[in-house]
Parts: structure tokens; sequence; C-alpha cells
């Protein structure tokens, strides 16, 4: 298995990948290649020109500015994973990175290229739609910025244009005292999960649930968020009555079934997941309310 | 040769020029182009480990790098280890543990165990087999590579203080 014969390009600066998207038939850009080489060895994927994104410095940074995480697409999964910035400030995004493939392939992998690659399973993904995340798109013709919601539109799919590159990601910090929850279902450590749940809580000065986010993956081509689950949460008290009938939700939301793990199945780990993160979520904002 | 350009690669500290063909791997490049066979190629889709070396100091799948990344950086393979023909401590704790039965898989987990264990030089168990995760042995079961990993860490130690 190797790749198909292609054009090799290293560019130096964000403008010179733009140009060279731009002009270059059948390109694709490469950024941490831990799902392209892969699609490359196998030919699944056969670009005539490949604009590796490796070289570009000002693709990678990593910062904390107006409430929110600032991280650039080249930015490697093991910096997020090192940073004490992510790790006091979004802990459930320092969980999610402790079950993104293995060190190795955390090394070399990106933020951007897991999103441009939109796994259905992958957990940066779930987190960026938890948090509601921004992404910030470079072409010759401009920049622009677009919700998660309106990139992730298909199975592996972005709304990126094909001469457009993912420049960075903004995605805002969760508030100080909401619980963060990230837990997933996978076959083994590392594997793609099967589901994956997230959740963020907030109380209010009563100890009820102030606002509740929830962010599902594995269910569909992308992160579900229920927000018929999220709003209904809302002025209850957080206890095992209200998340059980939250998850009992969740297990109603559609899900595609495929030869390995059925729809019945993945509907029923919503459910175990759900009721999980939203308990630990809980019971982390309770402790930072106490703390 | 197709698209090509000439490299310069440090490779156990020697450099290397050589032209290459844009689309070669790394894993082949060591392996075809250096002749340092000791890097195995398993799967060739990032999944087995098999073909982990260091760059930069750091593990990478060597199957999902291309030689031309590495223009410039330096690599360290598993022939890196041994010093006149003497096993370092992390081999050395493979043979005393019976940490390897084929061996195919042997150097991807000493790599990356060299790199782990150099950021953690006092793990416990499920730490090691965390850090094991991304390779995959089919004889051993995984306990003899545990016990290694865990005796080399502890003869490290000693060694350093």
């Amino acid at each position: 298995m190797k790749p198909a014969p292609f054009v090799y390009h290293d560019p130096r600066t964000i403008a010179e990948a733009c140009d060279l998207l731009a002009t270059r038939e059948n390109a694709r850009v490469l950024a941490g290649g831990q799902s392209l080489m892969p699609m490359m060895n196998f030919r699944a994927v056969t670009p005539g020109h490949l604009i590796d994104l490796n070289r570009i410095g000002e693709l990678s940074y990593l910062r904390v500015a107006n409430g929110a995480l600032e991280v650039g697409a080249m930015t490697r999964q093991r910096e997020l994973e090192f940073s004490t910035d992510v790790g006091g400030r979004c802990p459930l995004l320092h969980e999610a990175l402790a079950h993104v493939g293995h060190r190795q392939t955390r090394n070399r992998g990106t933020l951007g290229g897991s999103l441009c690659h939109l796994d259905p399973s992958a957990e940066l993904v779930n987190v960026t739609a938890l948090l509601g995340g921004t992404l910030h798109a470079v072409s010759t013709r401009g920049g622009r910025n677009i919700p998660f919601p309106e990139f992730a539109v298909g199975y592996l799919t972005t709304s990126l244009a094909p001469d457009e590159l993912l420049a960075g990601v903004t995605l805002p910090l969760p508030r100080s005292g909401h619980g963060q929850a990230f837990v997933e279902f996978a076959r083994r450590r590392g594997d793609f999960s099967i589901v994956a749940c997230s959740a963020l809580l907030g109380l209010d000065a009563r100890g009820n649930i102030a606002g509740a986010a929830i962010a599902l993956s594995g269910m569909s081509h992308a992160p579900v968020r229920p927000a018929a689950i999220e709003r209904a949460l809302r002025g209850q008290k957080p206890d095992a009555a209200a998340f059980k009938a939250a998850a009992a939700e969740a297990a109603k939301l559609d899900a595609a079934g495929d030869p390995f793990v059925s729809a019945g199945y993945r509907r029923h780990l919503a459910r175990v997941l759900t009721y999980r993160a939203l308990e630990q979520a809980a019971a982390r904002a309770r402790e930072t309310a106490h703390g | 040769m197709g698209d090509a350009r000439t490299i310069a690669v440090t490779v156990n500290g020697r450099v290397h020029e050589r032209t290459v063909e844009t689309r070669l791997t790394l894993s082949d490049f060591l392996r075809h182009d250096l002749n340092l066979t000791g890097t195995h190629v398993g799967c060739e889709h990032g999944v087995c480990g098999a073909c982990t070396v260091l760059v930069n100091g750091r593990s990478a799948r060597s199957c999902l790098m291309l030689a031309v990344q590495c223009d410039g950086q330096e690599v360290a393979t598993v022939e890196s280890l041994a010093k006149g023909g003497k096993l370092n401590p992390l081999q050395q704790a493979f043979q005393d543990c019976h940490g390897l039965q084929c061996g195919f898989c042997t150097p991807g987990i000493l790599m990356t165990l060299t790199e782990f264990l150099r950021d953690h030089p006092a793990p416990d168990e499920a730490a090691v087999r965390d850090a094991m995760t991304g390779n995959i042995c089919r004889c051993t079961g995984y306990q003899g590579i545990v016990d290694a990993a865990l005796a080399a860490a502890k003869r490290m130690r000693e060694t350093r203080s």
C-alpha cells in the first residue's frame, strides 16, 4: 500500500497555500496526516497535488482571548493535551483528547485536521459542537467565519469550498462554575468511539440547573446537540430523576446502524452515556460551587 | 521517477542525503533507501504501531509520514538504541522479562516506550498499559511487555540516582 503519485508542495505561508489551492487541480491539504495518509496509502484518496501545511508556522498557535480558546488549525493534539490553559479551563477537552487515537498519533494529529476530516465519532468534533465553536476559513477570496452547525454538512463532508483552507478555530470556554464531562464507549482504548457524549451544566444560586448543553456523537454524520433535552433540563433539580428523563429522550434520537453496530445499540449507548455525562457534570458543578 | 526531491535527513545522528519520490513514506525511506530494516512495516495505515520511530524526539507512525516531510529533521529508529552491540536497559529488560516472542512489533514498542519512559520515568502499570494502546502485539498478551517496561523504568531510575 503506497500513495499514488502526486505533486508535493510545502508552502511556508497561508497566502502561498491559498494560492496553490486556488490554482491546482485536484489538490488536497495535508495536516497531521493521521487520517489522510492512511486514505492515500489505501488509494481511497488520490490527489493530483498535495499541499503540506506542516511548514506553515502561522497556523500553529494556542491562546486564551475574550473568554475563548483560539487554536490554530495546525496546532497538534499533543499541544492541547499538555496545555495548562486547556487542562485548567476546559477539562472536558482534556478528557476528550485522552481518547483521541494514541500518543503517537496525537504527536502528529492536529485540531484542524480532525475537524476537516469530520469523522462522525471524532472526539474533537464533538467538543467543538458542544462549545459552539467557530471555524475560520481562508482563501485567495478572503476569510469567513463558519459556525460549527454550518460547517458539518454531511458524512466526512464540510462546507469548506475547494479553494478554502481552515486556518483556525475559536472555542468559547465554559463559564467558570459550569460542570463539564466527556464520556465515550469504544471497544478498545484509542479506538473510534461507538457513541460519545459531552455535557456542560451550570447551576443557579439555589442549586437548580441554569443551563445545560449536550453533544452526542456516533449517532449521525456529525455530533447532535439535542436542543429539546437541553431546554427541558433548565430549572430542574440536578438529580437522578432529571438525568434519567433526559437519558430516555436521548435514546429516542435518530441513529444510523452499520454492519457492526446497530442503530438500537447506539441509542442504548446514547441513553447510558447521556446519564453518565450529566451526572458527572453535575457533581463537578457542585464541587466548584462549594470549593 | 515522478515528482522527486533531494532531502537531507538526520537518522540516528547521521545525515543522509538522498533524492526520493515525494510520495515515498518515511518507513519505506528508512528500510529501502537507508537499509535500516529494524523499523517494521505492518499495517501501513497507522493502526499497528510496528513502524513507530521518533521524529524530533516524538514518537510517530513512519508509515503516515512522507520522507520529504523529514527534510532537515531528526529521526531516531530502533537501531539507535544498542551501543557497541550492547543492549540498552530497555532492550535488556525486554529480553529478561520475555517482552517479545516473534519480535515483529518490538521495534515500534521500544521506540514508543523510549519516548514514554523519558517523559514519565516512574509510571504505574495502568500508565504503561495506556501508553501501549497504540502498539499491537499478537504473541505476548502484553504481560511480558508491561513487566519489561516497568523493570526498565526501575533500572533506569536506579542508574540515574
